[in-house]
């Protein structure tokens, strides 16, 4: 079987961004750029399947600038086969996003397509479902736990107030949550060798979806900032202080 | 305008979540529709007809919808949606798992989590962790929404007395199916409706050191939640995850119990409206937004806290 994995370029998780002073747009000149963690978990997922004989080949997808063949690379160094990206500078959004997937889905037939539930950019949590709508595909959103069986496959998801099963006919899309697995670290040689694994560039045109945004942004600013409180000394002053100052207990 | 808001509900019973949903729609303003799709959904369309500022219950009764499959779901929403101008659900696990399908069946970009309306077209989100609101506004001829639910007051349950219209419609994609669930059972409230939360992370050191938290909890009312350190370290199921990609949470009273507050924690609960922090670590983050902070060993501090309630 043949799982295609799409990986977005992020801010890296451990970066706190922030708006510009004059409220257009965030400030991320220069800071590190990294894979998606979700993406980076459904990387794994597809290249666990991989090493465990249900997969035959993994095609790391990737949307984005020129540099998103960083991420992609990334991808190749954990297991993954060969990459697209579709390149673009405009600002891609979730819709134009799944029709391109949609398009790279309709070239390379894949049984699963496997996604991060959502990016910690944007903070979404669409594309998937998006990509599900389109194809006709059902999801697995959420996944916690994945098995593959003939024709179908089981997702665990992680939902409100605990887990559910389902079963969906392949092809089929999944959106990883953190429990499903811990990637792997790439070793260096397997960064040398994905250096040299096959990398193909397409343009949005190339798969004939038009990519302007449907949703603009205005303006950002900063969220409204908490001011840090006291420090109390002991449990029977804060139990005090919730009682009689807070009257929150 | 005229809005159709997708219910949050057990098929018994409305579920909170949606309260908030449609004091966010009443804030875009316009007539404001219910659509209950589930199976055997008679409980809960009934009581969607209670709740104030509801003109209409749309109730879709059939066994393709016991389970909120989103294949399904979604071509019922597409097709009873395509004549509002706003669709809304909660932006709870379900609202994110249904409401983006159907949007890209209407060919619309959807736009999640929103906080505020500013018109009928624009609205206020947070991006990277909530630290930053963005103000975004949406283009398309339909505008689809998922609320985060701590950002607007529940509208009251009572008071209404809208029509129920059951429509005869059976979306069945057959491409998925329902094969169980496992849901936590627990006598203490939902963690996004809890109004105190008690919270571990990793100081925790393990899962059976999470018992003096419920303890507590049993004595406020409280529900118990985590850090992503806990999770990520199997000391508590990701079900109690409070976060960035876990619950977003507003309680009256939070208090956090060896967490050192990362931004990704911190996203999910610094709209509290009191923040408790015990941490051994005077410099831990979770200070600079607590109300009051503790610097003690938990392993002290908590039995204390405990014999003092």
């Amino acid at each position: 079987m043949k799982i295609l994995v799409a990986v977005k370029r992020v801010v890296d998780y451990n970066v706190k961004v922030r708006a510009k002073s004059d409220g257009t747009d965030v400030d991320i000149a220069n800071v590190k750029m990294s894979i998606n963690p979700f993406c980076e978990i459904a990387v794994e997922e597809a290249v666990r399947l991989k090493e465990k004989g249900v997969a035959t080949e993994v095609i790391a997808v990737s949307m984005g600038p020129k540099q998103a063949q960083e991420q992609i690379r990334t991808a190749l160094a954990l297991g993954a086969d060969r990459g697209i990206l579709v390149e673009s500078d405009e600002d891609l959004q979730p819709l134009a996003i799944s029709k391109m997937l949609k398009a790279l889905v309709e070239k390379e037939s894949p049984d699963l397509v496997i996604l991060g539930k959502q990016a910690i950019d944007a903070d979404n949590n669409q594309t998937g479902q998006m990509l599900g709508a389109l194809t006709g595909m059902p999801q697995g959103t959420f996944a916690s736990e994945v098995n593959v069986e003939e024709g179908t496959v089981q997702v665990t998801r992680e939902i409100d107030g605990g887990l559910q099963t389902v079963k969906l006919n392949t092809p089929a899309i999944i959106t990883t949550d953190l429990r499903l697995n811990e990637p792997r670290y790439a070793s260096l040689p397997n960064i040398m060798k994905a250096k040299k694994k096959p990398m193909e560039t397409l343009s949005p045109a190339d798969l004939g979806v038009d990519v302007a945004a449907r949703v603009k942004t205005l303006s950002v600013e900063p969220p409204a900032e908490r001011q840090a409180g006291i420090k109390v000394a002991d449990v029977a002053e804060l139990v005090e202080k919730l009682k009689n100052d807070a009257k929150v207990i | 305008m005229s809005i159709l808001v997708i219910a949050e509900h057990d098929n018994a019973s409305i579920k909170g979540a949606t309260l908030n949903t449609i004091a966010a729609a009443k804030a875009i303003g316009g007539d404001i529709d219910v659509l209950v799709a589930g199976a055997a959904c008679g409980g809960a369309a009934e009581e969607a007809a209670k709740i104030e500022g509801v003109a209409k219950v749309i109730s879709a009764d059939n066994a393709a919808y016991e389970h909120q499959l989103a294949e399904n779901v979604a071509l019922l929403i597409a097709e009873v949606g395509k004549g509002y101008s706003h669709i809304l659900a909660p932006a709870t696990t379900n609202g994110k798992n249904t409401l983006p399908r159907a949007a890209a069946l209407l060919d619309v970009q959807p736009i999640s989590d929103i906080i505020s309306v500013e018109s009928a077209d624009t609205f206020k989100r947070p991006v990277y962790a909530g630290n930053v609101i963005a103000t975004v506004q949406s283009t398309d001829a339909i505008k689809v929404l998922t609320v985060r639910t701590t950002a607007f007051d529940a509208v009251a349950a009572e008071g209404g007395s809208a029509s129920v219209e059951s429509i005869d419609s059976a979306q069945n994609a057959g491409v998925s199916e329902f094969v169980g669930e496992e849901l936590a059972k627990s006598d203490r409230p939902e963690l996004t409706a809890a109004n105190i939360i008690i919270s571990g992370g990793r100081g925790m050191q393990n899962g059976e050191n999470f018992e003096m938290l419920y303890k507590i909890a049993d004595k406020l009312g409280a529900a118990v939640g985590a850090s992503r350190a806990a999770v990520d370290a199997g000391f508590v199921p990701n079900d109690m995850q409070v976060g960035q990609t876990g619950k977003i949470v507003a309680p009256d009273l939070y208090i956090a119990v060896g967490i050192s507050g990362a931004i990704q924690h911190l996203a999910g609960m610094k709209d509290s409206k009191v923040i408790v922090a015990i941490n051994k670590d005077e410099d831990a983050p979770i200070f600079q937004v607590a109300d009051y902070g503790l610097v003690a060993d938990l392993f002290e501090a908590v039995p204390e806290l405990d014999a003092a309630l």
